[in-house]
């Protein structure tokens, strides 16, 4: 055992651990746990120390990691998809009943699924805990903010997977809910405004110039939609949602840790 | 020169030089104050032209100009095809009409419900279209009766060609509550 810690000092003075981690050698002090935190570009995101009760089950349900580490298992599981599911009319359904009767481990997809409706309840449940707690008050004010943004971008991401296995759910659930795109003022065909964004008799904003037209790709559900649903969900939405993840845990640390309980 | 007071202090008056100093600065020094200045306008200017340009494009990109959707306009056979007090499905599926035959003559209704987008089932012992997402229901005219559904369903422009049959163009929509039902072509009289 002492011969084994000896081995693990002399790797943590070698050269090429003092290059991968700034600093270097292993931590001893207390400062130095420190900076090996502070250093580490995926580390740094966390506060440093936490007091005790701050982290009881009890005050933080751990809602707001289990969100994260849900979103981990949904982005490893979700790039094992997309191995085996093409995103056209003609594949999209058989290529979802495939990985669920054919393709090895056909849990898989439903790990995605379940995994999807798992993370939207412990957001909001994350929400709740946030909110009764009283931790969105100054100087947190701004993480709520971005929280509220994170659901936003949660929910979507989850309208978006929605549509992929392209069955009479996913396209009737879609076709109902991009109508509602139809309504947004000023940029939908039939919104509040839309009217007034017209030289004439010639309405800029129509059926085939409006936000619908852009969200599903024409305008009606089809290729198109099933295409652009795709590219939101696997990579535009995960890309817009990490940078803002980021931003909240770095904030939790910068606006003095997870909050107290009073 | 290690002493800053030593230093001779600034002796030329301060605010804007005389036009003819700055041309001799220009051409000493190559780039001036003020043409440095008006140069770095031009950059940002040029900058911000070009990321706007770009972020149009990108905006634009997401309208495309070919639809690679089913045709608006179909040929849907003679009059004769169809018997008079019958809601006819043929080509509900494919092109999203209902071709309904009364007394005075043929209209084409949208299948598409007029809460949220669903098709609606034609049950022909009740009389009555009823939409399966939300339980609106419409009358064998298209107009709503029960439900969530705010209006009526549409009609499609229907015509005569000139060898007989019956065109439904579903590019020009009638809307009843607009009292565009009235118009010639929403309704073919045979």
């Amino acid at each position: 055992m002492a011969e084994k810690k000896k081995l693990l000092e002399r790797a943590g003075d070698s050269r090429l651990w003092r290059s991968i981690f700034r600093g270097g050698g292993i931590p001893r002090s207390r400062r130095q746990r420190m900076m090996a935190v502070l250093n580490s570009v995926f580390l740094h995101l966390h506060p440093v120390k936490l007091p005790k009760h701050a982290v009881k089950l009890k005050f933080t349900w751990c809602m707001g990691g289990l969100s994260f580490f849900i979103f981990l298992i949904l982005t490893i599981s979700g790039i094992l998809l997309m191995f085996y599911y093409r995103p056209t009319i003609e594949y999209a359904y058989t290529d979802i009943v495939d990985l669920g009767e054919q393709v090895p481990f056909g849990i898989m997809r439903e790990i995605h699924r379940w995994g999807a409706h798992a993370m939207i309840i412990t957001v909001w449940l994350h929400m709740f805990r946030v909110f009764m707690t009283g931790s969105y008050k100054p100087p947190r004010e701004f993480n709520w903010a971005v929280g509220v943004i994170l659901l936003f971008l949660t929910l979507l991401l989850s309208f978006t997977g929605y549509l992929l296995p392209w069955d009479q759910l996913a396209i009737w659930a879609i076709t109902v809910g991009s109508n509602m795109a139809r309504a947004t003022p000023f940029l939908g065909s039939e919104g509040p405004g839309a009217a007034l964004l017209a030289i004439g008799d010639i309405n800029f904003i129509t059926s085939s110039s409006d936000v619908r037209f852009a969200l599903i790709g024409g305008r009606f559900m089809g290729e198109a939609t099933l295409l652009r649903f795709y590219v939101l969900h696997c990579i535009g939405l995960p890309f817009i949602i990490m940078i803002f993840m980021a931003v909240h845990f770095w904030r939790i640390r910068k606006d003095g840790g997870i909050s107290t309980p009073v | 020169m290690s002493d800053p007071i030593q230093k001779p202090t600034v002796t030329k008056p301060l605010g804007p030089r005389p036009p003819s100093v700055l041309n001799k600065m220009d051409k000493k020094e190559g780039l001036g104050r003020r043409s440095f200045i008006s140069w770095l306008s031009v950059g940002w200017l040029a900058f911000t032209a070009a990321t706007a340009g770009f972020f149009t494009m990108m905006l634009r990109f997401f309208f495309p100009n070919v639809l690679f959707e089913p045709v608006q306009y179909f040929r849907a056979g003679f009059p004769e095809d169809y018997q008079i007090g019958e809601v006819d499905l043929r080509w509900k599926a494919k092109f999203g009409v209902w071709m309904v035959r009364n007394g005075e003559g043929i209209y084409a209704l949208s299948t598409v419900c007029t809460h949220l987008g669903c098709t609606p089932n034609w049950l022909s012992s009740e009389k009555k279209f009823k939409c399966p997402c939300h339980g609106s229901g419409f009358r064998v005219s298209g107009v709503n009766f029960e439900g969530p559904a705010p209006r009526p369903l549409e009609r499609y422009r229907i015509l005569l060609a000139e060898d007989g049959q019956i065109i439904v163009d579903k590019s020009i929509k009638y809307q009843q509550e607009k009292g565009q039902w009235s118009d010639p072509e929403a309704f073919l009289k045979v």
